[in-house]
């Protein structure tokens, strides 16, 4: 079966595996304190900030992907980003392809964390305050670690979102082999030009990899619910 | 009974009404991208001349393709190749003798950041980071503009400059938002505007994009899709056709 495959086969799944990292600990150092302050802030446009960060959930791939792709280009921010080292646009690149990932993500990894901290409550963190213990101290040592089943769902799922990244990339990624190529743009590939073998691998492997983030989220649930009760 | 009676006529009477001008039929036709332009007029004096309406469905080729094998419901399929309408008919899933080549394509090179009205003075000189093809494994536009390149002898050095869409549509959205200064996109996407500068490539650096035109098994007995092939022969189509900057036979 992996007989006379194409050599450059295996490169989509690493860089996949790639952006999928890098963009959930660049998720994971966004939406943590996101989350914090939308579980205990009383502003009142707390929740409008909520709902921009959901709309990705809602959005389909290809809204995102077009305004991704006018913002990341010469006439967007991206574009002046991209200009502090002389390139011209961030599309068609892997860092392209990590900020796209963050946008389409968040939502999945700040609602878990959000729920984690509304579920510790005011509580822990009043009596660490009460101990003379420093707020941003407290937070490390007693909030963040009562709250790291949110964490680590919303990780999972960041992660296992980001792998099944599909509609934005195609939209902004140029389909550069090792750059921008991943998985599941890949695939599609395969399929448009009928090498279905090599197409079938790899939807095969992803298939196998929900199977297994599903199973192990539901496994995990599970476990803290015990360990909880 | 009598009320049966009348009420069986009225019914008879309505069928009658109502079918009798539905001779017009619909037939669902997946049309290359770079053919998008051109084939929404066709359809419209199609549907002025002979009352079918014609569905169009616009996307790769190649995903046509594979679509097409496995079900898809269109009737009529306008490639941006020769080769997927063959590989139809070979295998079963088109009419034959309903293969024609409906355009010739034109390869043109564009942008709206440097001036590539000397396209090979420009392409060597390579002021630019990013250059669009189409992809060149499924959009025949995308093996042209790399037939094009190895023509030229640039092919191994724009190696990384290059960045492909998935669909010649996908490659003219690169360079119409400026990410990509530079892109091979077909001559009928840009013939209707004045924006940015333009070369049309010569014809002997690439290998003539026929796009066929096939009657898919599915329509084979349909009257509305026979007429959209016969009537995509025909002069009117043609006008249009030519009108976009297409060549044919």
């Amino acid at each position: 079966m992996f007989d006379n495959l194409p050599p450059d086969i295996w490169t989509p799944v690493r860089l996949t595996i790639e952006l999928a990292t890098i963009t959930t600990l660049a998720v994971l150092v966004v939406a943590t304190p996101l989350a914090w302050w939308l579980a205990r802030s009383n502003a009142w446009y707390k929740e409008t900030i909520s709902t921009i960060v959901a709309l990705p959930m809602v959005l389909p791939p290809t809204v995102l992907g077009f305004y991704l792709l006018v913002m990341l280009g010469p006439s967007g921010p991206g574009g002046a980003i991209a200009n502090l080292w002389g390139a011209r646009t961030l599309a068609f690149t892997f860092t392209g392809l990590v900020i796209a990932s963050i946008f389409a993500s968040m939502p999945f990894v700040v609602q878990p964390i959000r729920n984690a901290f509304v579920a510790v409550g005011e509580r822990p963190m009043e009596v660490a305050a009460t101990l003379r213990v420093s707020p941003w101290r407290a937070f490390w040592t007693v909030a963040l670690p009562l709250a790291s089943p949110g964490l680590l769902t919303g990780a999972v799922l960041g992660f296992a979102h980001t792998v099944g990244e599909f509609g934005v990339i195609l939209m902004i990624g140029g389909n550069i082999p090792g750059k921008t190529r991943v998985m599941s743009t890949a695939i599609f590939d395969y399929v448009e030009t009928m090498q279905w073998r090599e197409a079938n691998i790899l939807a095969g492997g992803m298939v196998a990899f929900a199977f297994v983030v599903i199973l192990s989220m539901t496994m995990l649930e599970k476990h803290f619910a015990g360990t909880r009760a | 009974m009598n009320f049966i009676k009348q009420f069986a006529v009225a019914i008879s009477a309505l069928t009658v009404a109502f079918v009798t001008p539905v001779a017009a039929g619909t037939t669902h036709v997946a049309v290359a991208a770079n053919f998008t332009e051109p084939s929404k007029e066709i359809a419209a004096l199609f549907k002025a001349r002979t009352g079918h309406e014609a569905v169009l469905i616009f996307g790769a080729s190649g995903a046509f393709y594979t679509q097409i094998t496995h079900e898809a419901p269109f009737e009529v399929f306008l490639s941006a190749d020769s080769e997927r309408p063959r590989l139809a008919v070979d295998n079963g899933y088109a009419v034959p003798d309903s293969l024609f080549t409906y355009a010739i394509g034109k390869l043109a090179l564009w942008s709206r950041v440097v001036d590539v009205t000397k396209g090979e003075e420009a392409l060597k000189t390579g002021a630019f980071s990013k250059l669009a093809i189409a992809n060149p494994n499924s959009a025949p536009y995308g093996t042209a503009a790399i037939e094009t390149l190895k023509a030229l002898n640039l092919y191994d050095s724009f190696q990384s400059k290059i960045v492909q869409g998935s669909s010649i549509a996908q490659a003219f959205q690169f360079v119409d938002t400026k990410n990509a200064e530079v892109g091979f996109v077909a001559l009928s996407q840009i013939i209707n505007t004045t924006d940015g500068t333009r070369w049309l490539v010569p014809e002997k650096l690439y290998t003539p994009i026929r796009q066929d035109a096939v009657l898919l098994k599915r329509g084979a007995n349909d009257a509305a899709s026979k007429a959209f092939v016969e009537f995509l022969k025909g002069p009117e189509a043609r006008a249009v056709i030519q009108k976009f900057g297409y060549g044919h036979d």
